[in-house]
Protein backbone atom coordinates (compact mmCIF):
# COMPACT_ATOMS: atom_id res chain seq x y z
CA UNK A 1 0.00 0.00 0.00
CA UNK A 2 1.50 3.36 -1.28
CA UNK A 3 1.36 6.02 1.77
CA UNK A 4 0.04 9.33 -0.24
CA UNK A 5 -2.25 11.77 0.78
CA UNK A 6 -4.84 11.40 -0.91
CA UNK A 7 -8.09 13.70 -2.29
CA UNK A 8 -9.96 13.11 0.63
CA UNK A 9 -7.61 13.59 3.13
CA UNK A 10 -6.71 16.86 1.46
CA UNK A 11 -9.85 18.30 0.99
CA UNK A 12 -10.66 17.07 5.01
CA UNK A 13 -7.77 18.71 6.18
CA UNK A 14 -8.28 22.21 3.94
CA UNK A 15 -11.92 22.15 5.36
CA UNK A 16 -10.60 21.65 9.15
CA UNK A 17 -7.71 23.75 8.92
CA UNK A 18 -9.44 26.58 7.21
CA UNK A 19 -12.13 26.03 10.25
CA UNK A 20 -9.65 25.53 12.97
CA UNK A 21 -7.88 29.11 12.11
CA UNK A 22 -11.26 30.91 11.85
CA UNK A 23 -12.02 29.16 15.45
CA UNK A 24 -8.52 30.07 16.96
CA UNK A 25 -9.12 34.08 15.63
CA UNK A 26 -12.12 33.57 17.45
CA UNK A 27 -11.22 32.61 20.88
CA UNK A 28 -9.02 36.03 20.64
CA UNK A 29 -10.95 38.61 18.23
CA UNK A 30 -14.00 38.52 16.98
CA UNK A 31 -15.23 41.63 15.03
CA UNK A 32 -18.45 42.37 17.18
CA UNK A 33 -19.14 41.08 20.59
CA UNK A 34 -20.72 37.85 20.60
CA UNK A 35 -22.82 38.63 23.24
CA UNK A 36 -23.97 41.97 23.01
CA UNK A 37 -25.95 43.88 20.79
CA UNK A 38 -24.13 45.82 17.58
CA UNK A 39 -26.63 46.71 15.37
CA UNK A 40 -30.49 46.40 14.48
CA UNK A 41 -32.74 43.09 14.66
CA UNK A 42 -32.41 40.93 11.91
CA UNK A 43 -30.29 43.10 9.61
CA UNK A 44 -29.34 41.40 6.44
CA UNK A 45 -25.65 40.44 5.99
CA UNK A 46 -23.53 43.29 4.80
CA UNK A 47 -19.96 44.72 4.72
CA UNK A 48 -20.68 45.74 8.64
CA UNK A 49 -22.15 42.43 9.87
CA UNK A 50 -20.59 39.58 7.56
CA UNK A 51 -23.77 36.94 8.39
CA UNK A 52 -26.15 39.85 9.57
CA UNK A 53 -27.51 40.02 12.93
CA UNK A 54 -30.25 38.23 15.15
CA UNK A 55 -33.26 38.83 16.89
CA UNK A 56 -31.32 40.77 19.63
CA UNK A 57 -29.09 42.69 16.96
CA UNK A 58 -26.19 40.71 17.53
CA UNK A 59 -23.15 39.89 14.86
CA UNK A 60 -23.97 36.27 13.31
CA UNK A 61 -20.62 35.88 12.55
CA UNK A 62 -18.71 36.65 15.54
CA UNK A 63 -21.08 34.25 17.33
CA UNK A 64 -20.36 31.56 15.06
CA UNK A 65 -16.83 32.18 15.27
CA UNK A 66 -17.20 31.96 19.18
CA UNK A 67 -19.71 29.22 19.07
CA UNK A 68 -16.97 27.10 16.79
CA UNK A 69 -14.74 27.21 19.74
CA UNK A 70 -17.58 26.16 22.29
CA UNK A 71 -18.55 23.46 20.19
CA UNK A 72 -14.93 22.00 19.24
CA UNK A 73 -13.75 22.33 23.11
CA UNK A 74 -16.74 20.43 24.04
CA UNK A 75 -15.95 18.01 21.34
CA UNK A 76 -12.15 17.29 22.27
CA UNK A 77 -13.11 17.32 25.67
CA UNK A 78 -15.62 14.57 24.91
CA UNK A 79 -13.44 12.26 22.60
CA UNK A 80 -10.47 12.66 24.63
CA UNK A 81 -12.55 11.11 27.94
CA UNK A 82 -14.03 8.22 25.55
CA UNK A 83 -11.11 7.73 23.72
CA UNK A 84 -8.83 7.40 26.79
CA UNK A 85 -11.12 5.17 29.12
CA UNK A 86 -12.21 3.39 26.34
CA UNK A 87 -9.12 2.40 25.42
CA UNK A 88 -7.69 1.28 28.73
CA UNK A 89 -11.07 -0.62 29.28
CA UNK A 90 -10.84 -1.84 25.64
CA UNK A 91 -6.68 -2.78 26.34
CA UNK A 92 -7.12 -4.66 29.89
CA UNK A 93 -10.22 -6.68 28.50
CA UNK A 94 -9.04 -7.36 25.31
CA UNK A 95 -5.58 -8.42 26.33
CA UNK A 96 -6.28 -10.36 29.28
CA UNK A 97 -10.22 -11.49 28.66
CA UNK A 98 -11.48 -13.80 31.37
CA UNK A 99 -14.03 -12.69 34.03
CA UNK A 100 -13.41 -9.05 33.81
CA UNK A 101 -14.07 -9.09 30.33
CA UNK A 102 -17.15 -10.55 30.65
CA UNK A 103 -18.66 -8.64 32.71
CA UNK A 104 -17.34 -5.52 31.45
CA UNK A 105 -18.78 -6.72 27.95
CA UNK A 106 -22.06 -7.46 29.42
CA UNK A 107 -22.11 -3.73 31.08
CA UNK A 108 -21.52 -2.22 27.58
CA UNK A 109 -24.11 -4.24 26.13
CA UNK A 110 -26.59 -2.48 28.57
CA UNK A 111 -25.34 0.94 28.24
CA UNK A 112 -25.51 0.80 24.83
CA UNK A 113 -29.21 -0.30 24.81
CA UNK A 114 -29.37 3.68 25.47
CA UNK A 115 -29.33 5.60 22.20
CA UNK A 116 -26.55 8.31 22.78
CA UNK A 117 -28.43 11.26 23.14
CA UNK A 118 -30.87 9.30 25.59
CA UNK A 119 -27.60 8.47 27.36
CA UNK A 120 -26.37 12.08 27.90
CA UNK A 121 -29.37 13.59 28.91
CA UNK A 122 -29.64 10.65 31.60
CA UNK A 123 -26.23 11.27 32.79
CA UNK A 124 -27.03 15.03 32.92
CA UNK A 125 -29.82 14.90 34.58
CA UNK A 126 -28.55 13.19 36.92
CA UNK A 127 -25.02 14.90 37.55
CA UNK A 128 -27.73 17.63 38.29
CA UNK A 129 -26.97 21.48 37.84
CA UNK A 130 -26.64 21.81 34.48
CA UNK A 131 -23.55 23.17 33.51
CA UNK A 132 -19.94 22.73 30.56
CA UNK A 133 -18.39 20.72 33.09
CA UNK A 134 -20.97 18.28 33.38
CA UNK A 135 -22.04 18.54 29.40
CA UNK A 136 -18.54 17.35 29.07
CA UNK A 137 -18.68 14.58 31.49
CA UNK A 138 -21.86 12.94 30.25
CA UNK A 139 -20.97 13.15 27.04
CA UNK A 140 -17.81 11.90 27.62
CA UNK A 141 -18.89 8.87 29.42
CA UNK A 142 -21.39 8.32 26.33
CA UNK A 143 -18.50 7.53 24.31
CA UNK A 144 -16.57 4.84 26.51
CA UNK A 145 -18.55 1.91 25.20
CA UNK A 146 -17.83 2.54 21.65
CA UNK A 147 -13.95 3.36 22.13
CA UNK A 148 -14.03 0.35 24.71
CA UNK A 149 -15.63 -2.22 21.92
CA UNK A 150 -13.54 -1.08 18.83
CA UNK A 151 -10.21 -1.47 20.93
CA UNK A 152 -10.98 -4.37 22.55
CA UNK A 153 -11.44 -6.12 19.20
CA UNK A 154 -7.91 -4.72 17.89
CA UNK A 155 -6.17 -5.76 21.27
CA UNK A 156 -7.96 -8.74 21.28
CA UNK A 157 -6.38 -9.73 17.31
CA UNK A 158 -3.11 -8.51 18.43
CA UNK A 159 -2.76 -11.09 21.35
CA UNK A 160 -1.57 -14.47 19.76
CA UNK A 161 0.48 -12.88 17.31
CA UNK A 162 4.36 -14.12 17.52
CA UNK A 163 5.48 -10.80 18.27
CA UNK A 164 3.53 -10.25 21.56
CA UNK A 165 4.36 -13.97 22.68
CA UNK A 166 8.02 -13.56 22.19
CA UNK A 167 7.97 -10.15 23.82
CA UNK A 168 5.84 -11.74 27.06
CA UNK A 169 9.05 -14.53 26.30
CA UNK A 170 11.29 -12.26 26.92
CA UNK A 171 9.79 -10.96 29.88
CA UNK A 172 8.42 -8.23 29.08
CA UNK A 173 5.99 -6.64 30.99
CA UNK A 174 2.06 -6.67 30.80
CA UNK A 175 1.87 -2.75 30.67
CA UNK A 176 5.30 -2.51 28.10
CA UNK A 177 3.26 -5.03 25.92
CA UNK A 178 0.05 -2.75 26.12
CA UNK A 179 1.52 0.44 25.46
CA UNK A 180 4.78 0.31 23.56
CA UNK A 181 4.16 -2.90 21.46
CA UNK A 182 0.19 -3.46 20.63
CA UNK A 183 -0.81 0.65 21.04
CA UNK A 184 0.86 1.59 17.90
CA UNK A 185 -0.75 -1.22 16.30
CA UNK A 186 -4.02 -0.39 17.10
CA UNK A 187 -4.02 3.29 15.84
CA UNK A 188 -5.10 1.67 12.07
CA UNK A 189 -8.29 1.22 13.90
CA UNK A 190 -7.67 3.86 16.73
CA UNK A 191 -7.35 7.09 14.32
CA UNK A 192 -10.70 6.33 12.50
CA UNK A 193 -12.91 5.78 15.35
CA UNK A 194 -11.54 9.30 16.41
CA UNK A 195 -12.57 10.88 13.81
CA UNK A 196 -16.36 9.02 13.88
CA UNK A 197 -15.71 9.84 17.49
CA UNK A 198 -14.96 13.53 17.35
CA UNK A 199 -18.20 13.74 14.77
CA UNK A 200 -20.50 12.21 16.92
CA UNK A 201 -19.53 14.10 19.44
CA UNK A 202 -19.55 17.32 17.51
CA UNK A 203 -23.31 16.30 16.72
CA UNK A 204 -24.35 14.95 20.28
CA UNK A 205 -22.65 19.00 21.74
CA UNK A 206 -25.08 20.42 18.77
CA UNK A 207 -28.47 18.19 19.95
CA UNK A 208 -28.00 19.12 23.46
CA UNK A 209 -27.78 22.76 23.03
CA UNK A 210 -30.51 22.46 20.52
CA UNK A 211 -32.53 20.89 23.18
CA UNK A 212 -31.49 23.70 25.41
CA UNK A 213 -30.20 21.09 28.28
CA UNK A 214 -27.22 22.78 29.42
CA UNK A 215 -27.06 26.87 29.19
CA UNK A 216 -24.21 27.45 26.38
CA UNK A 217 -25.16 30.98 25.30
CA UNK A 218 -22.94 30.89 22.17
CA UNK A 219 -22.92 27.81 21.05
CA UNK A 220 -23.91 26.83 17.11
CA UNK A 221 -27.19 24.37 18.30
CA UNK A 222 -28.44 26.86 20.75
CA UNK A 223 -27.81 29.66 17.93
CA UNK A 224 -29.68 27.02 15.48
CA UNK A 225 -32.50 26.32 17.86
CA UNK A 226 -32.89 30.53 18.11
CA UNK A 227 -33.21 30.55 14.61
CA UNK A 228 -36.32 28.13 14.30
CA UNK A 229 -38.89 29.58 13.46
CA UNK A 230 -37.39 32.51 12.18
CA UNK A 231 -36.21 31.07 8.81
CA UNK A 232 -38.38 32.96 6.42
CA UNK A 233 -37.30 36.76 7.48
CA UNK A 234 -33.81 35.83 8.88
CA UNK A 235 -32.75 32.76 6.56
CA UNK A 236 -29.05 33.84 7.05
CA UNK A 237 -29.22 32.85 11.17
CA UNK A 238 -30.06 29.37 10.39
CA UNK A 239 -28.16 28.60 7.39
CA UNK A 240 -24.92 30.10 9.40
CA UNK A 241 -25.05 28.08 12.52
CA UNK A 242 -26.22 25.17 10.61
CA UNK A 243 -23.49 25.23 7.42
CA UNK A 244 -20.54 25.66 10.10
CA UNK A 245 -21.54 22.55 11.58
CA UNK A 246 -22.16 20.57 8.59
CA UNK A 247 -18.68 21.58 7.81
CA UNK A 248 -16.92 20.94 10.77
CA UNK A 249 -18.47 17.38 10.55
CA UNK A 250 -18.06 17.30 6.88
CA UNK A 251 -14.01 17.93 6.66
CA UNK A 252 -13.44 15.07 9.77
CA UNK A 253 -15.18 13.00 8.51
CA UNK A 254 -13.33 13.40 5.00
CA UNK A 255 -10.23 13.29 7.33
CA UNK A 256 -11.45 9.83 8.25
CA UNK A 257 -12.14 8.50 5.16
CA UNK A 258 -8.99 9.70 3.85
CA UNK A 259 -7.62 7.82 6.62
CA UNK A 260 -9.30 4.40 5.91
CA UNK A 261 -8.10 4.65 2.41
CA UNK A 262 -4.51 5.02 3.27
CA UNK A 263 -4.82 2.21 5.16
CA UNK A 264 -6.27 -0.13 2.28
CA UNK A 265 -9.48 -0.48 4.07
CA UNK A 266 -13.06 0.31 3.25
CA UNK A 267 -12.91 0.29 -0.90
CA UNK B 1 -35.70 -23.13 18.56
CA UNK B 2 -33.20 -23.27 21.76
CA UNK B 3 -31.66 -20.32 20.15
CA UNK B 4 -34.50 -18.56 20.28
CA UNK B 5 -34.97 -19.33 23.71
CA UNK B 6 -31.63 -18.57 24.84
CA UNK B 7 -31.84 -14.82 23.05
CA UNK B 8 -35.25 -14.28 24.29
CA UNK B 9 -33.28 -14.87 27.45
CA UNK B 10 -30.81 -12.97 26.68
CA UNK B 11 -33.20 -10.05 26.21
CA UNK B 12 -34.87 -10.16 29.79
CA UNK B 13 -31.69 -9.97 31.29
CA UNK B 14 -30.51 -6.85 29.42
CA UNK B 15 -33.78 -5.55 29.96
CA UNK B 16 -33.60 -6.05 33.52
CA UNK B 17 -30.20 -4.74 33.64
CA UNK B 18 -31.19 -1.59 31.70
CA UNK B 19 -34.23 -1.05 34.10
CA UNK B 20 -32.73 -1.69 36.80
CA UNK B 21 -29.55 0.94 35.97
CA UNK B 22 -32.45 3.39 35.45
CA UNK B 23 -34.27 2.71 38.63
CA UNK B 24 -31.21 2.87 40.60
CA UNK B 25 -29.61 5.83 39.18
CA UNK B 26 -32.85 7.91 39.69
CA UNK B 27 -34.08 6.83 43.22
CA UNK B 28 -31.01 8.59 43.96
CA UNK B 29 -30.88 11.78 42.32
CA UNK B 30 -34.79 12.52 42.98
CA UNK B 31 -33.99 12.94 47.00
CA UNK B 32 -37.02 13.30 48.54
CA UNK B 33 -39.91 14.14 46.28
CA UNK B 34 -42.34 14.48 48.82
CA UNK B 35 -40.27 17.14 50.62
CA UNK B 36 -40.08 18.71 47.07
CA UNK B 37 -43.43 18.48 46.14
CA UNK B 38 -44.56 19.97 49.49
CA UNK B 39 -41.89 22.28 50.34
CA UNK B 40 -39.80 22.87 53.68
CA UNK B 41 -42.47 24.28 55.74
CA UNK B 42 -44.54 20.72 55.58
CA UNK B 43 -45.80 18.68 58.26
CA UNK B 44 -44.33 15.92 59.19
CA UNK B 45 -47.70 14.11 58.69
CA UNK B 46 -48.56 15.66 55.42
CA UNK B 47 -44.82 14.32 54.52
CA UNK B 48 -45.41 10.58 55.71
CA UNK B 49 -49.00 10.56 53.95
CA UNK B 50 -47.75 11.97 50.68
CA UNK B 51 -44.97 9.49 51.00
CA UNK B 52 -47.30 6.71 51.86
CA UNK B 53 -49.32 7.53 48.58
CA UNK B 54 -46.48 7.36 46.15
CA UNK B 55 -45.22 4.35 47.60
CA UNK B 56 -41.75 6.16 49.13
CA UNK B 57 -41.82 3.88 52.39
CA UNK B 58 -40.55 1.19 50.76
CA UNK B 59 -37.74 -0.38 50.28
CA UNK B 60 -36.45 0.02 46.89
CA UNK B 61 -36.29 -3.22 46.11
CA UNK B 62 -39.46 -3.59 46.27
CA UNK B 63 -40.48 -0.57 44.87
CA UNK B 64 -38.05 -1.73 41.89
CA UNK B 65 -39.99 -4.96 41.28
CA UNK B 66 -43.54 -2.94 41.37
CA UNK B 67 -42.66 -0.24 39.12
CA UNK B 68 -40.97 -2.83 36.75
CA UNK B 69 -44.62 -4.76 37.12
CA UNK B 70 -46.34 -1.68 36.11
CA UNK B 71 -44.76 -2.24 32.48
CA UNK B 72 -47.58 -4.91 32.64
CA UNK B 73 -50.50 -3.77 34.67
CA UNK B 74 -50.03 0.04 33.52
CA UNK B 75 -49.06 1.28 37.07
CA UNK B 76 -45.97 3.28 36.84
CA UNK B 77 -46.83 5.56 39.23
CA UNK B 78 -47.48 9.49 39.49
CA UNK B 79 -46.32 12.40 37.49
CA UNK B 80 -44.90 14.99 40.03
CA UNK B 81 -45.50 17.35 37.68
CA UNK B 82 -48.76 16.83 37.07
CA UNK B 83 -50.09 14.34 39.52
CA UNK B 84 -51.60 11.55 37.29
CA UNK B 85 -50.40 8.64 36.58
CA UNK B 86 -47.19 8.34 34.21
CA UNK B 87 -48.68 5.84 32.03
CA UNK B 88 -51.93 7.51 31.01
CA UNK B 89 -49.37 10.88 29.94
CA UNK B 90 -47.17 8.36 27.95
CA UNK B 91 -49.49 5.84 25.78
CA UNK B 92 -50.63 8.49 23.83
CA UNK B 93 -47.21 9.95 22.61
CA UNK B 94 -45.72 6.09 22.79
CA UNK B 95 -47.94 5.45 19.70
CA UNK B 96 -46.63 8.94 17.65
CA UNK B 97 -43.12 8.31 18.26
CA UNK B 98 -43.25 4.50 17.37
CA UNK B 99 -45.17 5.45 14.41
CA UNK B 100 -42.30 8.34 13.15
CA UNK B 101 -39.80 6.29 13.94
CA UNK B 102 -41.16 3.33 11.94
CA UNK B 103 -41.67 5.61 9.12
CA UNK B 104 -37.74 6.26 9.63
CA UNK B 105 -36.93 3.30 9.30
CA UNK B 106 -39.00 1.96 6.59
CA UNK B 107 -37.62 4.73 4.44
CA UNK B 108 -33.87 3.71 5.39
CA UNK B 109 -34.75 0.48 4.30
CA UNK B 110 -36.74 1.10 1.11
CA UNK B 111 -33.67 3.31 0.40
CA UNK B 112 -30.40 2.62 1.05
CA UNK B 113 -30.95 -1.36 0.35
CA UNK B 114 -31.30 -0.65 -3.95
CA UNK B 115 -28.80 1.97 -2.88
CA UNK B 116 -26.25 0.12 -1.56
CA UNK B 117 -26.19 -2.99 -3.99
CA UNK B 118 -26.23 -0.38 -6.75
CA UNK B 119 -23.50 1.64 -5.34
CA UNK B 120 -21.00 -0.73 -5.70
CA UNK B 121 -20.43 0.22 -9.43
CA UNK B 122 -19.37 3.49 -8.20
CA UNK B 123 -16.04 1.63 -7.16
CA UNK B 124 -13.16 2.85 -8.34
CA UNK B 125 -15.07 5.00 -11.15
CA UNK B 126 -14.47 8.51 -12.25
CA UNK B 127 -16.84 9.92 -10.14
CA UNK B 128 -16.59 7.40 -7.13
CA UNK B 129 -15.67 10.61 -5.10
CA UNK B 130 -18.75 12.46 -5.86
CA UNK B 131 -20.57 9.82 -4.41
CA UNK B 132 -18.00 9.43 -1.32
CA UNK B 133 -18.34 13.03 -0.60
CA UNK B 134 -22.28 13.13 -0.93
CA UNK B 135 -22.41 10.39 1.33
CA UNK B 136 -20.23 12.36 4.13
CA UNK B 137 -22.08 15.03 3.45
CA UNK B 138 -25.49 13.83 4.05
CA UNK B 139 -23.80 11.59 7.33
CA UNK B 140 -22.67 15.32 8.60
CA UNK B 141 -25.92 17.25 8.43
CA UNK B 142 -27.53 17.57 11.96
CA UNK B 143 -31.37 16.02 11.92
CA UNK B 144 -32.52 19.56 13.34
CA UNK B 145 -30.91 21.64 10.66
CA UNK B 146 -32.63 19.51 7.87
CA UNK B 147 -36.09 19.99 10.01
CA UNK B 148 -35.77 23.64 9.69
CA UNK B 149 -34.52 23.44 6.22
CA UNK B 150 -38.02 21.31 5.07
CA UNK B 151 -40.05 23.24 7.67
CA UNK B 152 -39.29 26.19 5.35
CA UNK B 153 -39.21 24.38 2.06
CA UNK B 154 -42.31 22.37 2.52
CA UNK B 155 -44.23 23.78 5.01
CA UNK B 156 -43.82 27.44 4.08
CA UNK B 157 -43.17 27.71 0.44
CA UNK B 158 -44.84 24.71 -0.64
CA UNK B 159 -47.74 24.26 2.06
CA UNK B 160 -47.40 20.37 1.94
CA UNK B 161 -47.97 20.34 5.89
CA UNK B 162 -48.15 23.05 8.64
CA UNK B 163 -45.31 23.96 10.80
CA UNK B 164 -46.44 23.86 14.35
CA UNK B 165 -49.82 22.71 14.16
CA UNK B 166 -50.30 20.04 16.41
CA UNK B 167 -50.45 16.60 16.00
CA UNK B 168 -54.09 14.73 16.11
CA UNK B 169 -54.09 11.55 14.35
CA UNK B 170 -57.35 11.05 15.20
CA UNK B 171 -58.67 14.39 14.28
CA UNK B 172 -57.07 15.26 10.86
CA UNK B 173 -54.86 12.24 10.00
CA UNK B 174 -53.38 12.70 6.50
CA UNK B 175 -52.16 15.92 7.35
CA UNK B 176 -50.69 14.47 10.68
CA UNK B 177 -49.13 12.08 8.55
CA UNK B 178 -47.51 14.23 5.99
CA UNK B 179 -46.26 16.24 9.47
CA UNK B 180 -44.75 13.14 10.81
CA UNK B 181 -43.43 11.91 7.36
CA UNK B 182 -41.11 15.10 6.89
CA UNK B 183 -40.12 14.72 10.71
CA UNK B 184 -38.95 11.21 10.00
CA UNK B 185 -37.36 12.15 6.91
CA UNK B 186 -34.82 14.34 8.74
CA UNK B 187 -33.88 11.54 10.83
CA UNK B 188 -33.48 9.21 8.15
CA UNK B 189 -31.18 11.21 6.42
CA UNK B 190 -28.04 10.49 7.53
CA UNK B 191 -28.88 7.06 8.60
CA UNK B 192 -29.21 6.02 4.67
CA UNK B 193 -25.67 7.59 4.23
CA UNK B 194 -24.28 5.55 6.65
CA UNK B 195 -26.04 2.36 5.74
CA UNK B 196 -25.06 2.99 1.83
CA UNK B 197 -22.08 3.35 2.91
CA UNK B 198 -21.97 -0.12 5.06
CA UNK B 199 -23.50 -1.86 2.28
CA UNK B 200 -21.42 -0.19 -0.38
CA UNK B 201 -18.38 -1.87 1.23
CA UNK B 202 -20.23 -5.32 2.50
CA UNK B 203 -21.06 -5.54 -1.34
CA UNK B 204 -17.96 -4.72 -2.79
CA UNK B 205 -16.36 -7.49 -0.35
CA UNK B 206 -18.51 -10.16 -1.81
CA UNK B 207 -18.37 -9.49 -5.07
CA UNK B 208 -14.82 -10.13 -4.86
CA UNK B 209 -15.28 -13.94 -4.11
CA UNK B 210 -14.92 -17.24 -5.37
CA UNK B 211 -18.27 -18.03 -6.24
CA UNK B 212 -19.70 -14.62 -7.71
CA UNK B 213 -16.43 -15.30 -10.44
CA UNK B 214 -17.89 -19.21 -11.15
CA UNK B 215 -21.29 -17.56 -11.11
CA UNK B 216 -20.78 -15.35 -13.66
CA UNK B 217 -17.81 -17.25 -15.71
CA UNK B 218 -20.29 -19.94 -15.77
CA UNK B 219 -23.14 -17.39 -18.05
CA UNK B 220 -25.23 -15.84 -15.38
CA UNK B 221 -26.08 -12.27 -15.63
CA UNK B 222 -24.68 -9.87 -13.74
CA UNK B 223 -28.06 -8.27 -12.28
CA UNK B 224 -28.90 -11.86 -11.62
CA UNK B 225 -25.73 -12.75 -9.42
CA UNK B 226 -26.00 -9.03 -7.81
CA UNK B 227 -29.26 -8.82 -6.42
CA UNK B 228 -29.96 -12.81 -6.22
CA UNK B 229 -26.86 -14.00 -4.60
CA UNK B 230 -24.79 -11.19 -3.95
CA UNK B 231 -27.59 -9.27 -1.69
CA UNK B 232 -28.47 -12.42 -0.36
CA UNK B 233 -24.86 -12.34 1.34
CA UNK B 234 -24.85 -9.03 2.72
CA UNK B 235 -28.27 -9.08 4.00
CA UNK B 236 -26.84 -10.59 7.54
CA UNK B 237 -24.20 -7.65 8.12
CA UNK B 238 -27.21 -5.22 6.72
CA UNK B 239 -29.96 -6.98 9.10
CA UNK B 240 -27.35 -6.28 12.03
CA UNK B 241 -26.32 -3.10 11.08
CA UNK B 242 -30.35 -1.94 10.46
CA UNK B 243 -31.28 -3.21 14.15
CA UNK B 244 -28.33 -0.73 15.74
CA UNK B 245 -29.94 1.84 13.73
CA UNK B 246 -33.12 1.55 15.56
CA UNK B 247 -31.09 3.17 18.38
CA UNK B 248 -29.96 6.24 16.44
CA UNK B 249 -33.29 6.72 14.96
CA UNK B 250 -34.73 6.63 18.38
CA UNK B 251 -31.70 9.42 19.45
CA UNK B 252 -32.58 11.50 16.21
CA UNK B 253 -36.64 11.42 16.97
CA UNK B 254 -36.00 12.70 20.21
CA UNK B 255 -34.52 15.92 18.93
CA UNK B 256 -36.49 16.01 15.83
CA UNK B 257 -39.79 16.30 17.51
CA UNK B 258 -38.87 19.59 19.02
CA UNK B 259 -38.27 21.21 15.70
CA UNK B 260 -41.58 19.84 13.93
CA UNK B 261 -43.31 20.22 17.62
CA UNK B 262 -44.40 16.68 17.87
CA UNK B 263 -45.95 16.10 20.80
CA UNK B 264 -44.00 12.29 21.58
CA UNK B 265 -41.94 10.81 23.92
CA UNK B 266 -38.75 12.88 23.15
CA UNK B 267 -40.44 16.21 23.54
CA UNK B 268 -42.14 15.39 26.73
CA UNK B 269 -38.80 13.43 28.26
CA UNK B 270 -36.99 16.73 27.40
CA UNK B 271 -39.75 18.75 29.45
CA UNK B 272 -39.58 16.25 32.14
CA UNK B 273 -35.93 16.69 32.80
CA UNK B 274 -36.31 20.27 32.74
CA UNK B 275 -39.29 20.24 35.55
CA UNK B 276 -36.98 16.72 37.13
CA UNK B 277 -40.15 14.84 36.80
CA UNK B 278 -38.42 11.85 37.48
CA UNK B 279 -40.80 9.04 37.77
CA UNK B 280 -41.77 10.13 34.11
CA UNK B 281 -38.58 10.28 32.86
CA UNK B 282 -37.49 6.81 34.04
CA UNK B 283 -40.33 5.24 32.78
CA UNK B 284 -39.79 6.98 29.11
CA UNK B 285 -35.78 5.93 29.54
CA UNK B 286 -36.69 2.64 29.89
CA UNK B 287 -39.64 2.12 27.11
CA UNK B 288 -37.08 3.60 24.35
CA UNK B 289 -34.25 1.47 25.95
CA UNK B 290 -36.08 -1.62 25.76
CA UNK B 291 -37.56 -0.57 22.17
CA UNK B 292 -33.56 -0.86 21.14
CA UNK B 293 -32.86 -4.19 23.26
CA UNK B 294 -35.87 -5.54 21.34
CA UNK B 295 -34.51 -4.53 17.71
CA UNK B 296 -31.33 -5.99 18.48
CA UNK B 297 -33.10 -9.31 19.19
CA UNK B 298 -35.16 -8.89 16.29
CA UNK B 299 -32.25 -8.46 14.41
CA UNK B 300 -30.62 -11.18 15.12
CA UNK B 301 -33.35 -13.79 14.59
CA UNK B 302 -33.70 -12.73 11.13
CA UNK B 303 -30.07 -12.71 10.78
CA UNK B 304 -30.06 -16.96 11.67
CA UNK B 305 -33.47 -17.46 9.28
CA UNK B 306 -31.53 -15.58 6.48
CA UNK B 307 -28.23 -17.64 7.03
CA UNK B 308 -28.62 -21.16 7.98
CA UNK B 309 -25.01 -21.43 8.99
CA UNK B 310 -25.52 -19.41 11.78
CA UNK B 311 -28.44 -22.17 12.71
CA UNK B 312 -25.85 -24.79 12.27
CA UNK B 313 -24.20 -23.64 15.25
CA UNK B 314 -21.84 -21.48 13.65
CA UNK B 315 -20.03 -18.20 15.06
CA UNK B 316 -22.39 -15.80 16.98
Amino acid sequence: MKKKLNGYLLAGLIITGLLLALTILGTFWTPHSPTAQSGLKFEAPSAAHLLGTDKLGRDIFSRVLRGMGTTLSIAVATVLIGAVAGTLIGAVTGYFGGAVDDVLMRLNDAITAFPSILLALVVISILGPQSKINLVLALGLVFIPSFARVTRTAFAGLRDMNYITSARLMGASSGRILALHMLPNTLRVLLPALTIGFNNAVLAEASMSFLRITPLETSLGYMLSESQGMFASAPWYALAAGITIVLQVFGVGLIGEGLQRLNGGDA
Amino acid sequence: MKYTAKRIGMLLITMVLVSLLTFVAFSLVSGDPAQTKLGVEATPEALAALRHEWGLDRPLIVRYISWLGGFFTGDLGVSYRYGSPVWSLVAPKLGLTLLMCLMSFLLIVVISIPLGVWSHRWVGGAFDWVHTAFNQLCMAVPPFFTGILLSYAFGILLRVFVPGESIDLGAHLARSLRHLFFAAVCVAIPRIAMTVRMMRATVVGEMNKAYVRTAISRGNDRHGVLWGHVLKNSLVATVTFLGQTMAEIIGGSIVVEQVFGVPGLGSFLVSSINTRDYPVVQTIVVILAFWVVLAGTLADLIDRAIDPRLRLGGTK
